[in-house]
This record gives C-alpha cells, structure tokens and sequence, in this order.
C-alpha cells in the first residue's frame, strides 16, 4: 500500500535522473505532493512559485517552449480549478508539453473539507481540448504513468490521491496512455472504475461471485482519451455497466462511457459517484462511506443493474 | 546612428501602413493597440532581437511574447516584414482557414512561439523562457509586450513577482501605456498607476520613455540588456492609434477598424500615396 502521490515523487525524481530536460514546480505544497522528494535531488530543476497557481501553469508553459519538460503540482482543487484557464490557454491550446500533476484529488482530502475537495477537476479537465486526463489507480500504475506521460508530447492532467491505497497492478506494470485493463473477467456486468474505485470493485467482483454473480472490472487510468474499444466491448458482452469513481457523476468517468454508450451502444447504466454536491471535512473512510464511494455500494448497484436485466 | 533611427522610424511608418491596410480588408480586429505598440515591435524585430526569418525556431534565437495578444495585427504584419511568411498572408487576417488567427496562435505561424490572447498570461511564459535559458546557461533574452490595461490583471503581478524572486535579468517587458482601454480611461476604469513603482516594488529595474521615440526605444533596450541582476520593466507612454489623427487616443477605436472612408485619409496621414 502506498499513496499515489508517494509514488509519483518517487518516479519523478527517478526520471530526473534519466533527463535532465525534466523540471518541476510547485506552489508551496511541494511536502505534500512529492515533488520535494524531485527538488531534494535536483535544487536547479525546481522551481518553487509560491502561492500563485496561475502564473505557475504560464511559467511551465514557457519552460516547454524553450524545451523543458515541466511537471507542476499543487492541490486538484488549486490546479484544475484556480488554474483552469491558464491551463485551456497556455498549455492546451498551443498544446504545450506540460504535466499538470494534481495530489490530492477527491473527498479523500478528508478533514481540510469542502473547500479543498475537488469533485470536478475531471469533468473540467476532460472538456479542454487536446487535454489528456489520467486517474491512476495505485502506486504502481502511477509510476507508469508518470512515465509514460513524459515520453508523450503534449499535455496531460494526472489526478493523484492524498492516502495510502491497495494495489491492484504488480510492480513494474506498464501503463500505455489511452489503453484500459480488464483486473477481472466477468460476463453479467462491468464495473468500469478510476482511480481508488478500482480497487473497490476488485472486493465487490469477489463478494458477487458468491452470489452467483459474475462481475468484469474494467479500469480506466485514462480517461481521455476514452479506451472505447474495451467499454463498447464490455457492453456488448455483459450487458450492464456500473461506473465508479471519486469525483461528481457529472461529466467524470461515469459522464464520458454515458456519453459514448448512449451513441454506439445504449446499454443499462448506473453511476457510483458524488451526486452534484460538494465535500465535506470528515475521516477520509469515513467521507468514502458517506458517499457511497466503496465495495459495498457497488454491490448493490450491481445486484440492481443484474435484476433489471432480466 | 541617426540613419539607424531614420531607418527604424521608415520601417515603423510602413509597418502603420501594413496594419491599416490588412484592418481594413479583414473589418475585424484591433486597430488602436496595434498602431501604439508598433515602433516598439518594430525596435525589436528590426534592431533588438537575435532572430532568423529563414529559421524560425533557430534554437539561438530570443524571444517575443505579445501578451497583449489583440495587437497580434502589429506582430503579423513585422513578421511578414522580416520574410516568416508572404505579406499576402495579411489580407486574410481573421479568415476561416487562415494562419493568422484573431489573436496570435504558435501552432500555425511561423516566428509565434506562444498562444497569446486572453489577457495577463504572457509574462509568465515569458519568465518561463527566461528561466529555461538561464537553466542551460544561454544567453537568449526574451521580450514581453504588455497593455497597460493589461495590468489589472492580476497574474501579471504573480509574474512580476516571481520574475523578480527569480531575478530573471534575461526578461525585458515593455508595458505599452496608451491610457485606454475598451471601456474608457484607463484611469477611471481601474487605475494601474503608478506603473514605474509597482515593478521597481517588485525589484524590477524600470526605465520610463516616449513609446514613440525610437532613439528613447532602442536606447532602453539596450539599457535593459545591460541591466544584471533583475529584469526590466521599460514603461512607453504611447498613443493609442498612434499615427492616425481619426483613430488617437480613442478608446472606441480599440476593436474597430478603418472603414471605406477612413481608409485613404489614414494612408494619406501615414505618408502613403497607395
């Protein structure tokens, strides 16, 4: 178990290494989302903005049109939120090759609340054009991730975690941006999932084989763009899908595979999400359970979509 | 270095026309902001900065962000000047299809390094030039134009911020001080005085000209160049629609353009027998 945030600053830094092109910025949270662990190991690289996101995403924006590879960070709320027309007009719109890496994503923030719970940073990231929205679901496939998006050409938005949690992919697990992975087999509904609901799923597939219910999970670390080939085949072959992720069922995960399903192929659906509300402070499992955001919803979600099947 | 002066301002008058003219046949675009900013633009491609028309992602090259992004006629018609693309291009300013977008866009315009337009995001890319350069060592400056409108917003002030945290001496921004902006005195719509104090607060060294006068011009960059240890700020009092009687200091000329009319009286304040 590591939090995704702990490993991206571990593969940041171990790409730093391999090039030297690579940079970072932070806006005073650099103890919080890891990328100290980079200026720890590379002063030079680093570059502290202090507490001014927008101008943050302008400065990386520049830093890649000289040549850099600039990897900046701070809360989802503050990046995708504070920054999000820096990020629409400097970075992806000249498609600039910059990685807008968010921490702390979702209610799981836990006691700081609300008002730095981001549950839309997905949908409003997901609606910029040329943007590449990635959600990983442990520390494994954070690594890969973080590698894979510095080989890519062009802007990406990595939404990360604050806390620990279970690993679903092995070590050294190779992320292909845009490519889903089917974590377990199943014929009579697909939970396609993001983030730390993967996770969730993988408990709710086992607990539902009892029953006699033969669950697929489907995860998607990218979700722009959509992997449609595994989600039109996931609805094709089971018939029913549960989406699931940390964030408002309003334009996220659950919002994008509605969206393709309900042109290609319309398929019963239900969305495991944050209903059109804001966060609150709380313990992060206990937020999780509050909303919803756990095994157990979607075993019920999943009981539901299979009787209506029928 | 007076022939140099009487060359820049020669260039400068044909650049006004350039811009009347391609305003003209597109009937959209900035017209006022362009015309004010334009001896600077024109001081930088023409005397200031390293560039290569032939080359225009020459790695030895410096850098101009137009922050002010509306005034993109002024930088179109210098590139097509310098030889980055046919003067042809001009006349279809603003088409559907056409490289020259409304505001400058990197991604189709040979000699645009940045995506400018929405106000008070240039000098921060700007700076993030500058501190890439500095990072490798290399000598590359980089220039920002910015509106005195402009100031209000307030990532500009982050950027001059950072920039003086960083003490970025590679970065030279021109504020291009016409006094107006689209709703009316820039003093009255949310005054940014004064310019000069606010950078030197931020420990940006400040040179204040004529925005007008080349030899003020060139004179300030080549004192921002010299300048170690911060960037500079070089504050222009200028005119806005400098050069056209019908279109100075006019605020209601920001976004219009010269019409059927105004056409041959505006070429023929430029000198222009067309």
């Amino acid at each position: 178990m590591i939090a995704t945030r702990d490993a991206y600053g571990e593969a940041l830094a171990e790409l730093g290494g391999e090039n030297d092109k690579i940079v970072a910025l932070d806006a005073d949270l650099s103890g919080s989302t890891k990328t100290g662990v980079f200026a720890k190991k590379f002063p030079n690289r680093f570059f502290n903005m202090g507490i001014a996101e927008a101008n943050m995403v302008g400065t990386a924006a520049g830093l890649a049109s000289v040549g850099k590879i600039p990897f900046l960070s701070t809360f989802a709320i503050f990046a995708a939120g504070r920054g999000w027309e820096q990020i629409r007009q400097s970075l992806a719109y000249p498609k600039a090759n910059v990685k807008v890496v968010a921490t702390h994503g979702g209610v799981t923030v836990g006691e700081d609340g609300g008002s730095h719970q981001s549950v839309e940073d997905i949908a409003i990231m997901r609606a910029i054009p040329n943007m590449t929205v990635i959600v990983p679901a442990d520390g494994e496939e954070t690594k890969g991730a973080i590698r894979a998006v510095a080989a890519y050409k062009g802007p990406v938005y990595v939404r990360l975690g604050r806390n620990k949690v279970a690993n679903v992919f092995p070590a050294g697990h190779k992320f292909e941006i845009g490519k889903g992975n089917v974590v377990v087999e199943g014929k009579d509904l697909t939970f396609i999932t993001t983030g730390l609901m993967t996770a969730q799923a993988v408990i709710a597939a086992e607990k539902l084989k009892e029953e006699g219910i033969s669950a697929r999970v489907l995860h998607l670390g990218t979700i722009k763009p959509l992997d449609k080939e595994l989600v039109l085949k996931a609805a094709q072959e089971t018939g029913a899908i549960v989406t699931a992720e940390e964030h408002s069922v309003v334009g996220g995960l659950g919002g994008a595979v509605a969206e393709f399903l309900g042109e290609e192929c319309p398929t019963l659906m239900k969305r495991v999400g944050i209903y059109d509300r804001f966060g609150l402070s709380g313990k992060s499992d206990e937020l999780l359970k509050y909303f919803g955001l756990n095994a157990e919803t979607l075993i019920e979600q999943a009981r539901e979509i299979v009787s209506r099947k029928k | 270095m007076k022939e140099k002066i009487a060359d820049l301002e020669e260039k400068a008058r044909r650049l006004r026309v350039a811009i009347v003219k391609t305003l003209h046949k597109s009937q959209s675009g900035h017209t006022g902001g362009s015309l004010s900013a334009i001896d600077m633009v024109c001081a930088l491609y023409f005397h200031k900065m390293r560039h290569n028309p032939q080359d225009p992602s020459w790695e030895g090259r410096d850098r101009f962000v137009l922050s002010k992004g509306h005034a993109a006629p002024a930088l179109y018609v210098t590139l097509a000047e310098c030889g980055y693309f046919p003067s042809e291009d001009l006349m279809m300013l603003r088409r559907l299809g056409s490289h020259l977008q409304g505001h400058p866009d990197s991604k189709g315009t040979p000699g645009v390094d940045v995506c400018t337009g929405s106000l008070g995001q240039g000098l921060s890319m700007a700076n993030g030039m500058a501190l890439g350069f500095k990072l490798d060592g290399k000598d590359n400056r980089v220039y920002a134009v910015l509106g005195d409108g402009e100031l209000q917003e307030g990532q500009i002030w982050e950027a001059a911020m950072a920039a003086g945290h960083y003490k970025s001496d590679n970065l030279c921004a021109l504020i291009d001080s016409n006094g107006l902006q689209i709703d009316g005195d820039v003093s009255k719509v949310m005054n940014v005085a004064s310019i000069g104090d606010k950078f030197k607060a931020f420990g940006w060294n400040v040179i204040e000209i004529d925005g007008h006068d080349m030899g003020q011009i060139i004179s300030a960059l080549d004192q921002a160049e010299a300048h170690k240890g911060a960037p500079t700020a070089i504050v222009a009092k200028t005119v806005k629609g400098k050069g056209v009687h019908l279109f100075e200091n006019k605020a209601s000329y920001h976004g219009v353009t010269p019409n059927d009319e105004e056409l041959p009286e505006a070429l023929r304040c430029l000198g222009c027998c067309d």
